[in-house]
């Protein structure tokens, strides 16, 4: 495999019993390229994004992360790992500082706390850093949420549906988080049902219908946006 | 090691505020031991006995509540899932978890054994060290089990029916050593307690061992 490769999947089958999720699909993704990956819900975008991330076995198929078999050495492959789910898999009886030292413990990051500040900094959360993430709300539960993604400083991110309820300003601050990520060379890929906002950055966007790739191309011009038309808009009512 | 302490002070520090684990378990205790100790009256059985059976009721039952609250913090916000992300070995996120639980249960021990000395007018001497190592190997297999059928169990849409339908049958090999193990240390009659303390270690050994190994499977989706 070309070691410009930050993702390459050949033919991902995934079946739940009898229901198909992914039908084969066969994906690569340059190193420091902005994916936005878009479909109805249960095309099966969720699933390729949970499979690549090694949370989901897959069915059939061969799945690389920076060039490392998934299914190999799974453990060494989520070093370069981040995602972020709409859940942000964070402990709501801990505070901020508590849960990004408890990840930074399961990482093996040394002298993790200069970075967990700098991180606390970064999403805006420095003030309540101390304060149970019980009592936050959405949008500061997922900017926690983005700082445990890059606690780890992780070379490809994976983002599934981040911008579900999130308030403008929430938007913002992962827009921005983003954007310094994608200047620093990371690898993104994102799910998203808001075709504004996905292709806002995004250097190539993919449709997912059905468990398998419809459309590939520049996020540019309006080929993308008739695909969406196409899959998204009009399949809802399928 | 590293990961199986970051599990075992994470959890302790989520029990240290929210307090549901242990206390819910002792509270059940101490509440088995009581009702127990007013149906049987004092004199009208032989407590070695039935003392031995209560005792582990009481801690078998209760520990099915202390894995249903690890459970209910791993699923809350799908947190488990932050855990399989970590790059581990599946096997080691197991461990951490049985560690936290065996801690637990045998927090909550600590407080109903000695209750149950002097509920049972017995004396603070080294049947209550025997009893005590007893409880040890026992809660160490309980916790084993538990752990790994607690989380087959947060896959199922009656998790805190379908845990102790699952974890009760499988522990009766347990419960049976560990209630003959103690009854004998309460009646002084310790020949051939061992080959219970071995079965109960060799539960304990193939639990683990078992569930170490098949822990992969029960995270897949």
């Amino acid at each position: 495999m070309p070691d410009t490769f930050a993702l390459e999947s050949e033919d991902i089958r995934k079946t739940f019993g009898h229901f198909t999720a992914l039908a084969g699909v066969t994906l690569t993704v340059r190193r420091g390229e902005f994916v936005a990956l878009f479909g109805r819900n249960g095309a099966g975008k969720t699933t390729f994004l949970k499979i690549a991330a090694t949370l989901v076995r897959h069915t059939s198929g061969k799945l690389r992360v920076e060039g490392i078999d998934i299914r190999e050495e799974p453990e060494k492959a989520r070093r370069h790992i981040g995602f972020l789910s709409h859940n942000t898999y964070l402990y709501r009886d801990l505070s901020p500082v508590e849960n990004l030292r408890f990840f930074s413990r399961l990482y093996g990051i040394p002298d993790s706390e200069e970075r967990i500040m700098a991180l606390l900094d970064r999403v805006g959360l420095r003030r309540r850093a101390a304060d149970p993430v019980r009592a936050f709300s959405r949008g500061l539960h997922q900017r926690l949420g983005i700082a445990r993604v890059m606690l780890h400083d992780p070379s490809v991110i994976m983002l599934d549906e981040p911008y579900t309820g999130l308030d403008a300003n929430a938007v913002e601050i992962l827009n921005q988080i983003l954007d310094q990520a994608a200047a620093a060379g990371r690898t993104i890929i994102l799910t998203s049902h808001d075709l504004e906002q996905g292709l806002r950055a995004a250097t190539r966007a993919v449709v997912i219908d059905r468990g398998k790739i419809v459309f590939e191309g520049s996020p540019k011009g309006a080929s993308i946006r008739d695909a969406y038309a196409a899959y998204i808009r009009v399949g809802v009512g399928r | 090691m590293k990961p199986v302490t970051a599990i075992i002070f994470k959890d302790i520090l989520i029990e240290m505020r929210s307090k549901e684990s242990v206390s819910s378990m002792l509270m059940f205790g101490v509440l088995v031991l009581t009702i127990f100790s007013f149906a049987f009256e004092p004199s009208s059985v032989d407590r070695s006995l039935i003392a031995p059976g209560i005792l582990w009721v009481a801690f078998s039952f209760a520990a099915i509540l202390g894995l249903n609250r690890s459970l209910a913090m791993e699923i809350d916000n799908d947190c488990l899932q932050g855990l399989l992300l970590a790059p581990l070995d599946r096997g080691s996120l197991y461990l951490g978890k049985v560690a936290s639980n065996f801690t637990f249960m045998m927090m909550a021990e600590l407080i109903v054994l000695p209750i149950f000395v002097i509920f049972n007018n017995l004396k603070f001497n080294l049947q209550f060290l025997e009893i005590a190592g007893i409880a040890v190997l026992g809660t160490l297999a309980i916790a084993a089990i538990g752990s790994i059928l607690s989380t087959i169990s947060a896959n199922t849409r009656m998790k805190e029916v379908m845990l102790p339908v699952l974890q009760i049958p499988l522990t009766v090999p347990v419960v049976i050593a560990s209630v003959e193990a103690t009854s004998m240390v309460l009646s002084g009659e310790t020949k051939g307690i061992s080959s219970w303390l071995y079965l109960l270690a060799g539960f304990s050994i193939v639990y683990l061992t078992v569930s170490y190994l098949v822990f992969e499977f029960v995270v897949e989706e």
